[in-house]
């Protein structure tokens, strides 16, 4: 995915401070990528057996992945990962598949034990050629998206117009996406329910009942998938799908993305502890293994940082946005995920009533730009600002758009004047993307000239935030403990809140693994051989 | 000129001069974009109450729909002596007026407890409250800096609800009910209610606050609570409410 022009360098950012902030971060993050490949969760080995093919749900709508996981904990814990046991059991009775063995597991019958020696060799053989099958889906899935990006086109241009959608109704999501696809939307992104972030299993089916969104779920993937599929073609173009890896299924979300072809996925290194209160741990271990997949499937994330500036003051806090970029840039590396697939977030969220908060904002926006040249930012429209007085709202989301267009964006979610008032009009939209085209098509060169002065504002405040990211970042590496910002973030270090590790939602599903453990999905998309 | 806009109990919107009863709006039909979509446009306008109607744009959206900007004369006039204002009995405050008057109330931090009790597993009202992600735009009580959150989560027992509120010191609890299965959130809120009566003397006792979809907001007194809220609830009326509710409590002594 090669971005139209390398963005010069016109900030003239100090090589050294970046490479040291680079360093910090690394040091920072990397006690917890040690924490995640010595545990594992609920989710990351319910991700196994969906990878593996299980599917279907009980007559309460738990999915059977939830059931099996469920009955090798209880029976012989989850400290040797749920592969063993599992394939050990189907060795050894007679089930037709994963969704019968959980079904009977469900009920107990499925005498479920740890196997050792030939025993256990056989049963990994087996848990990992038929997760390799679902890893080949993966593969195939990404060379589909390959194959149609070449043959019906990509987007015109970067940046790629980001719209949203959110009926609740999978069946009236599928037109609106339609439409917006054909209003000039290059990227889709289905908002999920309220609430799903917490849900410790994934919905099942197609739905039609959401709160303020639409749960995802396989069948909601496929079928929207499918939608954008008959649009891409008959415009010429590729039209890319988002939804959320986040919250408690993290793992899970990820692994029926890759399956069922999603484009780009929403998955911050730290949103799910700071502002659903997740478990931190949960978070980290979750993360890895979705990430892992996201690199393998070839998806592009999108990670959280406007969070932060809607909590937080955007001019006092814009370091802040700096330091979670580069910790979301390591962990994503760690993983596997390469610069095209960083979509690193940043949000236009100064107060405009500040003086200068324009030119704030492009320095800010720059120095992202900057620090990560090969990323495809994401460019995040106000919201914290956005009063109900729509016009005023749309000339904001104008002044946003010049933003972007100057400073060489990846990705711009298309702002609303009706933010924070209804959810979208049909209109509302049609207006927003009228002003999207109009920046672009007006000022999308502008770029070629403009050039900050030399120690002017622009750099000098860019020079500013990176001095105080880097050190935001030593003070977290400074931490007492072993976990540095493991240590930071249970002190309140970002976004006010003060999550210690051993709280928050989904901490009874981490598990430490025992020696043995064995999770054949880690080890093929690690790339280990055997 | 002030002094006969106050006795003017009859007005007219005002567009450039007085009286002149102009307004603009803008809507969408889903007709495509021809001349009789425009005339049904001006009909709508018509209709409500626009003599006469000047449409002054009109573009299709997709092949199906189309959008209309309509200028026009009011015919409808606003008596302002019947204008009914439903008062909340406290002021809405921002987070930071929240946090200064609990500053300057309490001297330390109000501490709230939150749980959905009973077997109820909906954390969905509980959490848009009390996490920092909030609702509608506003941020949850965990965002205001003088507002310490507890939050238990789901399918918790009154009995610990009421230790962990004596624990915590709690100022306030919050309770969210949204089953309401053979009326479940009224049975739970009663029992929850009692067994704080019970085990607190009456001036000691944390302010009770419920809230779900399906209350009766005016039930306070059957139900045994302070204060109910009902769909919709921000997290902003409910850090206003506790701020007003506290300080009053606080007054008489």
């Amino acid at each position: 995915m090669p971005r139209s022009a390398p963005p010069d360098r016109k900030l003239d950012l100090d090589a050294a401070t970046v490479r040291r902030a680079r360093a910090l971060a690394r040091q920072a993050g990397r006690p917890l990528v040690r924490l995640a490949r010595t545990h594992t969760t609920v989710s990351v080995e319910r991700a196994v057996l969906r990878m593996a093919g299980i599917t279907g749900a009980d007559p309460d709508g738990i999915p059977w992945a939830n059931r099996l996981v469920d009955a090798v904990r209880e029976e012989v814990g989850l400290e040797h990962g749920v592969a063993l046991p599992v394939w050990d059991a189907m060795r050894r009775g007679r089930h037709g598949d994963l969704t019968e063995l959980a079904q009977k597991a469900s009920t107990g019958g499925a005498q479920l034990r740890i196997p050792e020696g030939r025993d256990a060799q056989a049963a990994g053989a087996a848990a990992r050629r038929q997760v390799a099958g679902g890893i080949a889906t993966i593969d195939r899935r990404r060379r589909e998206r390959e194959g149609m990006l070449r043959r019906i086109g990509d987007a015109p241009r970067q940046p790629w117009i980001y719209l949203i959608v959110a009926t609740g109704d999978i069946h009236e999501d599928i037109p609106q996406a339609q439409a917006a696809a054909r209003g000039g939307a290059d990227v889709i992104a289905v908002i999920r329910s309220t609430g799903q972030s917490l849900l410790d299993y994934v919905p099942e089916g197609a739905t039609r009942e959401g709160y303020a969104g639409t749960y995802a779920t396989q069948e909601n993937f496929r079928l929207m998938r499918a939608a954008l599929d008959d649009v891409s073609r008959e415009l010429g173009r590729y039209v890319r799908l988002t939804n959320y890896a986040s919250g408690l299924c993290m793992p899970e979300i990820a692994t029926l993305a890759g399956l069922e072809r999603l484009d780009m996925m929403l998955n911050d290194s730290m949103y799910g502890i700071l502002f659903r209160d997740i478990n931190p741990i949960r978070t980290f271990v979750d993360q890895r293994f979705s990430r892992q997949v996201h690199a393998r499937a070839g998806i592009i994330i999108n990670t959280g940082e406007d969070n932060y500036l809607t909590t937080a003051d955007a001019v006092e806090e814009a370091h802040t946005v700096t330091v979670s970029q580069l910790l979301n840039e390591y962990f994503a590396k760690e993983a596997g995920l390469e610069d095209w697939q960083l979509g690193l977030g940043h949000a236009f969220e100064i107060n405009p009533e500040v003086p200068d908060s324009f030119r704030l904002e492009l320095a800010h926006a720059m120095l992202a730009r900057e620090l990560f040249p090969k990323a495809p930012l994401k460019w995040m429209p106000p919201t914290k600002h956005m009063t109900g007085d729509v016009f005023r709202g749309y000339l904001l989301d104008g002044f946003f758009n010049l933003v972007g267009a100057m400073t060489g964006q990846g990705i711009l979610l298309v702002g609303m004047m009706t933010e924070a008032v209804v959810t979208p009009f049909l209109s509302d939209r049609d207006l927003a993307l009228q002003n999207v085209r109009y920046v672009l098509d007006a000022a999308g060169n502008l770029h070629e000239d403009f050039h900050p002065r030399p120690g002017g504002f622009i750099q000098t405040r860019a020079h500013q935030v990176l001095d105080e990211a880097v050190a935001l970042l030593q003070r977290i590496v400074d931490e007492p403990g072993q976990g540095a910002l493991l240590d930071a973030i249970a002190d309140g270090t970002f976004g006010l809140m003060k999550r210690p590790p051993d709280k928050g939602k989904g901490y009874d599903g981490v598990v430490r693994q025992a020696d043995g453990y064995y999770n054949p999905a880690t080890e093929l998309l690690e790339g280990i051989k055997r | 000129m002030t002094g006969t806009v106050a006795e003017n109990r009859i007005v007219r919107p005002y567009g450039d001069t007085t009286g002149d009863g102009m307004v603009q709006m803008s809507f969408t039909l889903p007709v495509p974009h021809d001349k009789r979509a425009e005339g049904a446009a001006l009909q709508l306008a018509a209709k409500m109450g626009l003599d006469p109607a000047m449409l002054v744009h009109a573009k299709a959206m997709g092949p199906d729909f189309t959008f209309f900007v309509v200028y026009g004369r009011v015919t409808h006039l606003v008596d302002l002596s019947a204008v009914q204002v439903h008062e909340r009995e406290y002021p809405l405050l921002s987070p930071k007026e929240a946090n200064n008057a609990i500053k300057r109330t309490l001297r330390r931090k109000l501490v709230v407890l939150g749980a959905c009790i009973g077997t109820d597993a909906h954390t969905v009202g509980i959490d848009a409250i009390l996490n920092i992600k909030g609702f509608a735009g506003e941020k949850g009580l965990e965002y205001y800096r003088e507002i310490k959150v507890v939050n238990l989560g789901a399918q918790v027992l009154v009995p610990d609800l009421v230790a962990a509120s004596r624990a915590e010191k709690a100022d306030a609890v919050l309770v969210s009910q949204v089953v309401t299965q053979r009326d479940a959130h009224l049975r739970n809120t009663r029992e929850m209610s009692a067994a704080f009566r019970e085990s607190y003397p009456s001036d000691k006792r944390p302010l009770l606050v419920v809230g779900g979809p399906r209350f009766d907001e005016t039930a306070t007194v059957g139900l045994g609570v302070d204060r109910i809220f009902g769909r919709g609830t921000t997290p902003g009326e409910v850090a206003s409410y506790l701020v007003h509710a506290l300080a009053e409590r606080r007054a008489p002594s």
